[in-house]
């Protein structure tokens, strides 16, 4: 994966189960609905690869994904 | 080669429902004939669907020939007769299959050679009884190597679905995956589908052409229901207006001021009989045919209350898998039953878009987002009874 490219964080809804570390994790990227699943809002740019990183391995249902 | 376009269609206006039933196998092979030969990745089959036009008749419409190409291109391959009809409006696969069902089988044999299948299944809702009886017993008259299993799935909504029915004839819960079966070289195809594909095998594509649009070749069944003299399932030509297919139903019964088009996961419309029953045409409004669900909407009914009921059905429905799903549906129908009761209307009617925003395109399947087409078509047709029902003065005899 290049490191100078938007990036595009997927949810698997099938598999999460609204931990919301995502959301704590990546908090420019990931917002929440009222019932704490998260609805991505925009793409994940170069400076923010990092930390979208630890939210993808942070997930405890293993539910997200990043994909060019 | 197989013997396409050679012979011709017997004399019947119908093509799936013949008058008077279609009778057992021996009546069948005396209409039609013995299934022509096919090889797997026939082309001349393949080409012939695909000049055919013919699309999926579950409802999504999809060309049958994509699809049979892409299945046949894989090395393991089986094929699933989706006869479940989930869609509670709908009845169309349960009498084509109680009423002919070796057509249907003739097309499962059809596809399965096609696509070179070792196994094939069909899938028929368990409380379907006269359906599944019928099949079980054309299957029974049929020479052994024409013998699909047949499989009884539970009757939900989404068991319909076709990576859930996948699920439900492989003995798993039938519950959608959110991938598609023909990718992995299983090939589901609605009843319908199959049953129009036995005779584009047999009489060709320009015969299969000689109903319906250019566009939108064919003839559908459609399930007609509500304010019409003999509601039911008939066999359309695409393209056909509303107007006729209500004639063909014996016409309307009271005033109509709207109509459903595509049952559950349809769209509300306001009634006009000129209206062109194609996808083509329908997609100005915002709407597809979908499984030809249609129904006349009678003004002495309440079209908010039914909208507010079928949200709750729905909501139950869901496969219980995707939070947006399994929390959105039920406060949608909240919502809604609040707006017929009319209490906190405003609060309610701000609550249904912000509701939206969070359910829309955001479940594995189209459950969700099936029902808010649904919903929000149903608000926009039954706008002027929202304030009818805020002040309680709604003159429909039917409530929750």
């Amino acid at each position: 994966m290049s490191e100078n490219a938007n990036h595009a964080l997927h949810v698997d809804m099938l598999r999460c189960d609204a931990f919301g570390y995502c959301a704590e994790l990546l908090p420019e990227v990931v917002e929440l609905d009222e019932w704490g699943y998260p609805i991505v809002a925009g793409a994940v740019t170069p400076e923010r690869l990092a930390d979208a990183r630890r939210a993808v391995a942070a997930c405890p249902k293993l539910a997200l994904r990043l994909a060019r | 080669m197989s013997a396409l376009a050679t012979s011709a269609f017997p004399e019947t206006r119908s093509r799936l429902l013949p008058p008077g039933g279609a009778g057992g196998y021996r009546t069948h092979l005396a209409r039609h004939g013995a299934l022509p030969h096919v090889r797997r990745r026939d082309p001349a089959l393949l080409a012939a669907v695909e000049a055919s036009g013919l699309t999926g008749r579950g409802g999504a419409a999809f060309p049958t020939a994509t699809k049979l190409a892409a299945v046949a291109g894989r090395r393991r391959t089986t094929v699933v007769a989706n006869g479940v009809e989930g869609e509670p409006a709908s009845a169309k696969d349960k009498v084509l299959l109680a009423h002919n069902p070796h057509l249907v089988l003739d097309g499962l044999v059809v596809a399965a050679r096609l696509v070179g299948a070792r196994e094939s299944t069909i899938a028929v809702a368990a409380d379907a009884a006269a359906a599944a009886r019928a099949v079980e017993r054309a299957i029974a008259e049929r020479p052994v190597r024409e013998r699909p299993r047949l499989v009884l799935v539970p009757d939900r909504f989404v068991a319909g679905e076709e990576s859930a029915l996948v699920n439900a004839v492989s003995g798993r819960p039938a519950k959608p995956t959110g991938k598609r079966p023909f990718a992995a070289g299983t090939l589901v195809q609605n009843v319908e589908t199959l049953a129009h594909l036995a005779l584009v095998a047999r009489y060709g594509a320009a015969w299969f052409r000689a109903a319906g649009t250019d566009s939108e070749p064919g003839t559908a069944l459609a399930t007609v229901g509500g304010a019409v003299e003999a509601p039911g399932v008939v066999e359309l030509d695409l393209g056909t207006t509303l107007g006729d297919l209500f004639a063909r139903c014996g016409g309307l019964v009271e005033p109509v001021d709207a109509v459903l088009v595509g049952g559950y996961f349809g769209r509300w419309l306001p009634f006009d009989p000129e209206l062109e029953l194609s996808n083509e045409a329908l997609r100005a409004h915002g709407a597809s045919l979908g499984a030809r669900v249609i129904v006349a909407f009678p003004r002495s009914a309440c079209g908010l209350a039914e909208v507010a009921r079928v949200a709750r059905y729905m909501a139950r429905e869901s496969a219980g898998q995707c939070g947006p799903c399994v929390f959105g549906l039920p406060a949608l129908a909240d919502a809604l039953e609040a707006i017929v009761d009319g209490r906190d209307t405003d609060a309610a009617l701000r609550r249904v878009p912000r509701l939206h925003a969070q359910i829309a395109r955001r479940g594995a399947c189209a459950h969700p987002d099936g029902t808010l087409a649904f919903v929000r078509s149903g608000l926009e047709v039954f706008a002027a009874d929202i304030d009818r029902h805020r002040r309680g003065t709604c003159r429909a005899a039917t409530r929750r």
